[in-house]
């Protein structure tokens, strides 16, 4: 299934250097210096960070529910993906909305909700206080987040950001890639370092340790992991839904239903419909300026709706 | 064959839930911890597996215990599954993390609890019973030197309680410690070696019969011996059918007065 899900990734991410609004092929005809730099400037950020996130996205989910044991756990109950949104926010707001500027304010708003999340849990936290800190610590950043929104200083400001907010990758170039790409792999590196201690995890945190699984150590593992991996996406992408939930649940029955083995094939999984929804995104007709964030979402509710009823 | 050696629990103590307690354990046999509900059993289990932190030590082969598949198996008394996996993968587990794949040791574990039967089923669709024998042949699908259990034999019918208990009676025969909590004071007879506590403390230790002795019994469970117990049952149940038929003579914990 890995393979398959490679060759997807790469069908998808040729179709996505390609796809879009200006015919590239024709333009190298007519002007090949502007049709390299279109090239290089736009389609290129916009194919890797889709890779790079959905990636992120996907493996993020998949470690998530391994770890809590929840086919419902997502990224975002650790506070890691509404910290970026928030560190961004107020990084357009004192640093004007540069992109670069609220990329580097998401990565720090990221890292300072995780300590936060490290201080309110704990190190050698259970799994249930774990969830509980995190998601006080995703409800005080969402509440944080509508506050500075309200205080945006002009109509102009509040539009800019909460349409960031949303959630897409039009416009991004190579700095933002070469910020967010780095960090997304390490936490992609981490994650899957984890996957055996995930799998013996579904006995139970008591019996994975007396199989000699240093559970602490793979919960610390997977927070820093989720952090970087979602963290980094949502800095320079703004925050995009149901990829992490849903994900997992799709590739899940390919490897047996084992949650730690599930951490790759969800990350392959997941760039392949980041991907694809940013590829979507960009064939809908000029004018209506669909959300990559809002598209996920439209697909991924009745989706996962449609999981749960499968399951009754 | 695993390496076999003596347990050691020195000075263990997690209060207020166990006194401190010391105690060796040796391979080659079954130890049988019976008490009554929220005695101690499980957490004194639990510390002997080295699951939780506290004072005392526990020793295997004279050095600290460090956790291994092969060393020491832990089977609480849960019986959850999150996932949907196949009972042969879920036993697969029990080899440890990264372990690669033994199709015969599974086949062979599974075989040992019942449970061929079951190898391809999804482990959430199981009955709680199956699923106990399913999770039994993933303790001990390792070979480990000792065996923990949980109430091993709770939510089984009583043939596969008598398959499980003639199971560590064997798996102690090829020279692994097995300790075991469970209630059933019938079967605990069975055992090499019992352990009563109550309150958190160490009561009686040693063969069934010094441990089993009907004022131990009436001590801690409220009860003088499985015979005694039988009769109170049927008692009760004298008592109350005379009681739904409407006398007005009995009342709880006094027999019938006869006419």
């Amino acid at each position: 299934m890995k393979a398959g899900l490679a060759l997807l990734c790469l069908a998808l991410a040729l179709a996505s250097l390609v796809l879009g609004p200006v015919d590239l092929a024709a333009l190298w005809a007519r002007d090949p210096d502007l049709a390299r730099s279109l090239f290089i400037e736009l389609r290129l950020p916009r194919t890797g960070l889709a890779l790079a996130i959905g990636a992120g996205l996907g493996a993020s989910g998949a470690a998530a529910q391994a770890f809590f044991r929840n086919p419902l756990a997502s990224p975002d109950v650790l506070g890691p993906s509404s910290g970026a949104a928030l560190g961004a926010v107020l990084a357009g707001y004192f640093l004007g909305a540069g992109v670069i500027g609220m990329a580097i304010g998401g990565l720090a708003g990221a890292g300072l909700s995780l300590l936060l999340l490290l201080a309110l849990a704990g190190t050698g936290a259970a799994a249930t206080r774990l969830v509980l800190a995190g998601v006080a610590v995703s409800m005080l950043l969402g509440v944080a987040i509508n506050l500075s929104l309200s205080l945006a200083p002009s109509p102009f400001a509040l539009y800019d950001l909460m349409f960031w907010l949303m959630g897409g990758l039009n416009d991004r170039s190579m700095t933002q890639l070469a910020l967010a790409a780095p960090l997304i792999l390490a936490g992609l590196f981490l994650l899957l370092r984890t996957a055996p201690s995930l799998d013996a995890l579904t006995l139970g945190e008591e019996v994975a340790q007396s199989l000699g699984v240093g559970v602490v150590s793979v919960q610390w593992q997977v927070v820093l992991g989720i952090a970087l991996a979602t963290g980094a996406g949502v800095a320079v992408a703004g925050s995009i839904g149901f990829i992490g939930l849903i994900v997992p649940h799709l590739v899940r029955p390919f490897v047996g239903h084992r949650p730690g083995a599930a951490i790759a094939p969800a990350a392959l999984a997941g760039a392949v419909l980041l991907t694809a929804a940013d590829i979507a995104v960009r064939l809908v007709p000029a004018g209506l300026d669909l959300r990559l964030g809002v598209l996920t979402a439209l697909i991924g509710a009745p989706f996962f709706l449609w999981l749960i009823m499968g399951r009754r | 064959m695993p390496e076999t050696s003596l347990l050691e629990a020195i000075a263990l103590a997690r209060p207020p839930m166990l006194a401190p307690t010391s105690l060796t354990l040796h391979p080659g046999q079954v130890t049988g911890v019976i008490g009554a509900n929220g005695a101690g059993k499980t957490t004194l289990l639990k510390a002997l597996a080295g699951l939780t932190r506290g004072p005392g030590t526990v020793r295997l082969d004279g050095r600290p215990l460090v956790p291994h598949p092969q060393r020491l198996a832990w089977l609480p008394a849960s019986r959850d599954a999150v996932w949907p996996m196949r009972a042969a993968a879920l036993v697969q587990l029990g080899l440890g993390p990264a372990a690669a794949p033994d199709t015969a040791a599974v086949t062979a574990a599974l075989a040992a609890c019942d449970a061929t039967a079951l190898a391809d089923r999804p482990v959430n669709q199981l009955s709680t019973g199956e699923r106990a024998r399913v999770l039994l042949a993933r303790a001990i699908v390792a070979r480990p030197a000792w065996l923990l259990l949980d109430e091993p034999i709770a939510n089984l019918d009583p043939g596969h309680r008598l398959d499980v208990m003639a199971l560590l009676a064997a798996e102690a025969a090829r020279g692994a410690g097995v300790v075991l909590a469970l209630h059933d004071l019938d079967l605990a007879r069975r055992c090499d070696r019992l352990l009563l506590i109550s309150g958190g403390e160490l009561m009686a230790d040693g063969p069934p019969a010094m441990v089993m002795t009907p004022s131990l019994l009436a001590e801690h469970f409220g009860v003088q011996s499985v015979h005694h117990t039988w009769q109170r049952i049927r008692n009760d149940l004298f008592t109350s059918d005379v009681r739904g038929s409407g006398s007005q003579d009995s009342v709880a914990g006094k027999h019938p007065q006869p006419d």
